[in-house]
């Protein structure tokens, strides 16, 4: 089982490499890369399975031992993130495939887009994989490189202005992570994150704090939270369709896993729960008070985006086994509905010529299906019942209410403050785009929305349908995970077997 | 690094200070090619402290010399990526720049939407209009009304 464990990033990249080199053959492109996605996608569910009944899967690269080498970890939590990174990065690979060949569209891809899509793919999962601090930099880096390219894909002036800003806040963040790694390095003399769990908590508690709180930094500007959250809205919205959906799907998600692995496996203890619960509160509410203000459909979603990853550090701020279940079942959730939101804008985009609330409307009469596919995703991420979206939140505040204490109660009200501004935020779209007097920004009548793009999005929002029906089993997954995650052994004694040298 | 081994010498240590305070210092800059500056100096002194943080000494080659004296290897290994991406950034960087003067005539980095938006308004003395419902009864968004003469328009748009 060991063997298939660097298959999710050794397949894409080296179909990155194949469909750089068929660049002049769209078709067979585009075949290599669903078939690299869905392998990829079949590997993860493996993964998930062995890790859930028999604990972490570890490979050593090159046979190297442990402590030295590079280690690739699927852990529950490891292997769940790489599950619903695949899926949704396949369907938005389809959506993409489909936006290609309709005859509307602006920007269609250009031949570079399949290879830096792999790319992205191969950073997102690496990862979640890596075993150790620098290989996680090192993942980051990859999918940052490729993020790059596809925010100015086409180079247009509206995309070079916010990719600017995209690339030098992301570089930034990047050289205070690799410098908090070098610190962690002359600290500890390792790298390793089973070996650093040990030495870490030998060393003098004011030192330990600033190597967490400089990591906690990078990452939270990654994960964009909120103070360090102002690139996302500006940067995200000008980026194609397919592109936007799967940034804000994975991107901001990958800082919140580093998040968790940083505040669970490296400092337990909780000492930076405080700062982390104050930060969550003010994500949520200042995040979703940019969105009500918005008029354009991908920057109001780009910032409930911001709001709603307060939910999860809030979650991992209350370092409990209830509080990080909850944490990672929102994350698996949030990747879902946050990404198929982005693609039903792009088709809001494709069929009405505009994201601009003041320039469309009546959606709902002239394409009914659009408007239950906005319709359902929406109320999901507003929290409305039967929907994953109010289990998450249900989950989360149950377990801020359980923890107690002064801060913890203002947390869970923001939440549900936050929840109640979302379900406005929602129907306030709702009500604009789909159910006020038909107006289109295009005069001219509209061809057929592509198959494969509204396929795509059908298979999404049955994802996030799929998540509520199996939230029992998917909750004793995440549970059991987060159980692990707190004792910090299974992982430990997995990747050293021998012990802590 | 020194032979003997008695920890990073005070010379580094200050040109990390130097390269990062400079490098912030650039990176709060409007234009983009000093904001690359920024990120190149920014860069090279990080990767001097990655250095700094393994143990000094010979170079790491076996047979070279007695193993206890030897420089840590790591770092170094750290280091050669670390300068690789930096690198690759740098030129992605370069091309945005370039980019930038190409399309605008500059490499300024201009305000944010939402600035620029607040900053018009402003300039015109008016509260911002954030209901997009639309104001009267024709924009009224609880309303489906087919909005009939606009429609009968379109048709005979379509008939000629």
């Amino acid at each position: 089982m060991s063997a298939l464990l660097p298959l999710p990033v050794v397949v894409p990249l080296l179909g990155a490499a194949l469909s750089l080199l068929l660049a002049g053959k769209p078709r067979l492109q585009r075949t290599i890369s669903v078939l690299c996605l869905s392998g990829t996608l079949l590997v993860a569910v493996l993964l998930l399975v062995q890790a859930y009944r028999h604990g972490p899967v570890v490979v050593a690269v090159g046979a190297w031992p442990p402590p030295v080498g590079i280690v690739l970890v699927a852990d529950q939590l490891a292997a769940l993130m790489l599950v619903v990174s695949s899926a949704v990065t396949l369907c938005v690979l389809l959506y993409s495939v489909g936006q290609g060949r309709s005859e509307t569209s602006e920007s269609s891809p250009v031949s570079i887009f399949h290879p830096t899509y792999l790319v992205l793919t191969a950073g997102v999962t690496n990862a979640f994989l890596a075993g150790d601090l620098f290989n996680l930099f090192v993942g980051f880096e990859i999918l940052l490189a490729a993020s790059f390219v596809l925010i100015t894909l086409g180079g247009t002036e509206a995309r070079i202005r916010t990719g600017s800003t995209y690339v030098v806040v992301s570089i930034l963040s990047s050289m205070i992570f690799l410098t908090s790694v070098g610190l962690v390095y002359a600290a500890t003399g390792t790298l390793n994150l089973a070996q650093l769990a040990e030495r870490l908590d030998d060393l003098p508690g004011g030192v330990r704090l600033a190597l967490e709180l400089m990591l906690l930094l990078a990452f939270a500007i990654k994960a964009a939270v909120f103070p360090l959250s102002a690139w996302l809205p500006d940067s995200y919205p000008t980026a194609p369709a397919p592109v936007t959906a799967v940034f804000a799907g994975l991107l901001t998600k990958v800082g919140v896993y580093a998040i968790i692995r940083t505040e669970t496996l490296l400092f337990p203890g909780g000492r930076a729960d405080k700062l982390l619960m104050v930060v969550a509160g003010l994500t949520m509410v200042v995040g979703i008070l940019g969105a009500v203000a918005q008029s354009d459909l991908k920057r109001l979603f780009s910032f409930t985006l911001v709001s709603h990853i307060g939910y999860m550090i809030f979650g991992v701020a209350l370092s409990t086994a209830a509080g990080l279940s909850g944490a990672i079942f929102y994350v698996v959730h949030h990747i879902t509905i946050q990404t198929t939101l982005f693609l039903v804008a792009g088709l809001v985009e494709e069929r009405a010529g505009s994201t601009d609330l003041r320039r469309i409307g009546g959606l709902a009469r002239a394409a009914p299906l659009l408007g239950v596919l906005f319709f359902v995703p929406a109320m999901n991420l507003a929290g409305v019942p039967p929907f994953s979206g109010f289990l998450g939140k249900l989950g989360l505040l149950q377990a801020g209410v359980a923890a107690g204490g002064p801060l913890p109660g203002v947390l869970v009200a923001a939440g549900t403050l936050t929840s109640l501004l979302t379900l406005y935020v929602a129907s306030r779209a709702w009500n604009i785009a789909f159910w006020r007097a038909p107006r289109t920004a295009t005069s001219e009548p509209v061809a057929q929305l592509p198959r494969l793009m509204v396929g795509a999005t059908v298979a999404l929002v049955a994802l996030g349908l799929a998540l509520t029906v199996l939230a029992g089993p998917l909750f004793d997954v995440t549970a059991d995970a987060a159980g692990d995650l707190l004792l910090r052994t299974p992982y430990v004694s997995a990747v050293l077997p021998g012990g802590v040298p | 690094m020194t032979e003997s081994g008695a920890g990073p010498t005070l010379v580094l240590v200050l040109a990390v200070a130097v390269l990062v305070g400079c490098g912030v210092i650039l990176l709060l800059e409007r234009s983009l090619t000093r904001v690359l500056l920024g990120i190149i100096m920014l860069g090279n002194g990080v990767n001097v402290l990655i250095l700094l943080g393994g143990r000094p000494g010979g170079a790491p080659i076996v047979g070279s010399g007695p193993v206890e004296r030897m420089s840590d290897p790591l770092p170094q290994a750290m280091v050669l990526t670390a300068i690789v991406i930096t690198f690759g950034f740098t030129a992605f960087l370069l091309a945005v720049a370039y980019r930038s003067w190409y399309l605008s005539g500059d490499d300024e980095v201009p305000d944010d939407l939402e600035d620029r938006q607040i900053i018009r308004r402003a300039g015109r003395n008016e509260a911002s209009a954030a209901d997009l419902g639309g104001e009267g009864p024709n924009g009224d968004p609880e309303q489906v009304d087919p909005e009939p003469a606009r429609r009968r328009l379109r048709r005979g748009d379509d008939g000629q």
